[in-house]
């Protein structure tokens, strides 16, 4: 007797989104090797990953790709469900939401560096409005700010530059076409 | 090496490091600059923005909890107070204060060493003697060091 087998139909779509995916949890497991300054202070690469997919599939495929990264990152890392996972959550949400509207931000004057820098500002937000709230309830929380909005400003424009760069390249055969053959 | 990475990540890794040289400038459109400095001043505006608020600047010395002086903290100068056990000696220097000396046995206050945030607290509980600094009553003014 075979046991029955489910198949979920996998559009080119989900393949796309699972490769990018996958891209971003590699950045953000190489990352987490890096040695912090700061808790909180990290270049946050995975970030490139998800410009890049705002720019070349919109906002439903990053926001996919954020999250996606987010939860499986966490896991591989061994931080699901840690401070440090909803940290990243908040982050992530916030930054989304910046993006979905950043995205339409005319294209003539603004390049990914200035969506980069405003997700990474996002991020950090997001981040610290929740420290405060849960982690630490002390307005002492803030005099971090200053430093984390150095961070955010310096690497959203470096990870906006990169992000730039994969985008000034044009894609040779659409990948999701040559993944779903 | 190179198939160690996701397909994705290694296709760009390929478009990167292949293609030829695009200088980084040409990657910025005007807006971009435009938000850079924004940016860049917001955040050069938010250090003494939000690092001002513990500067402390006058020195609140209380004893069995009434007021007993306030000393501004610009000019150094010695106070003296009379507590339940002998006499605190408070010394006062530009931005800092201390408890000099005290006559509790085990001179917890006096070990604290200069005060220089607003908020912070010595106690010299045996002569019922405090040496509390205030700023210029920032977000954070109802807390203090008894609060970490």
């Amino acid at each position: 007797m075979t046991p029955s087998t489910i198949e979920l139909p996998v559009t080119a779509d989900d393949y796309r989104i699972a490769r990018y995916a996958a891209a971003a949890i590699a950045l953000t497991v190489a990352e987490a090797a890096l040695p912090s300054p700061l808790p909180g202070i990290k270049p946050g690469l995975a970030n490139i990953i998800v410009l890049v997919v705002l720019v070349r599939y919109g906002w439903r495929d990053a926001a996919w790709v954020s999250l996606l990264r987010v939860v499986a990152g966490s896991l591989v890392i061994g931080q699901f469900l840690a401070p440090g996972f909803f940290l990243a959550l908040a982050g992530a949400l916030c930054s989304l939401g910046v993006l979905a509207l950043a995205q339409h931000l005319p294209a003539r004057l603004f390049g990914p560096v200035s969506v980069s820098v405003l997700a990474a500002f996002a991020h950090i937000g997001g981040q610290i409005v929740l420290a405060r709230a849960w982690l630490v309830p002390h307005d002492g929380v803030f005099y971090l700010l200053p430093l984390f909005a150095t961070a955010a400003l310096f690497f959203g424009t470096i990870n906006g530059l990169v992000a730039a760069r994969l985008l000034a390249v044009p894609v040779a055969p659409p990948p999701s076409a040559k993944a779903a053959a | 090496m190179n198939d160690r990475f996701p397909d994705g990540l290694r296709e760009m890794l390929a478009q990167v490091t292949g293609d030829g040289d695009l200088p980084w400038r040409a990657l910025l459109k005007p807006g971009d600059w435009l938000l850079l400095v924004c940016a860049a001043a917001l955040v050069a505006a938010s250090y003494p923005l939000l690092w001002r608020g513990g500067v402390a600047d006058r020195a609140i010395v209380k004893r069995d909890g009434q007021l007993v002086t306030e000393l501004a903290l610009n000019v150094a100068r010695k106070y003296e107070v009379t507590g339940a056990i002998g006499t605190t000696v408070i010394e006062v220097q530009p931005g800092r204060a201390r408890v000099l000396s005290d006559p509790g046995p085990r001179q917890y206050c006096v070990q604290q060493g200069w005060l220089t945030r607003a908020n912070a607290v010595a106690i010299c509980a045996p002569n019922h003697v405090t040496l509390q600094l205030a700023g210029r009553g920032g977000k954070n003014s109802s807390y203090d060091t008894l609060n970490y």
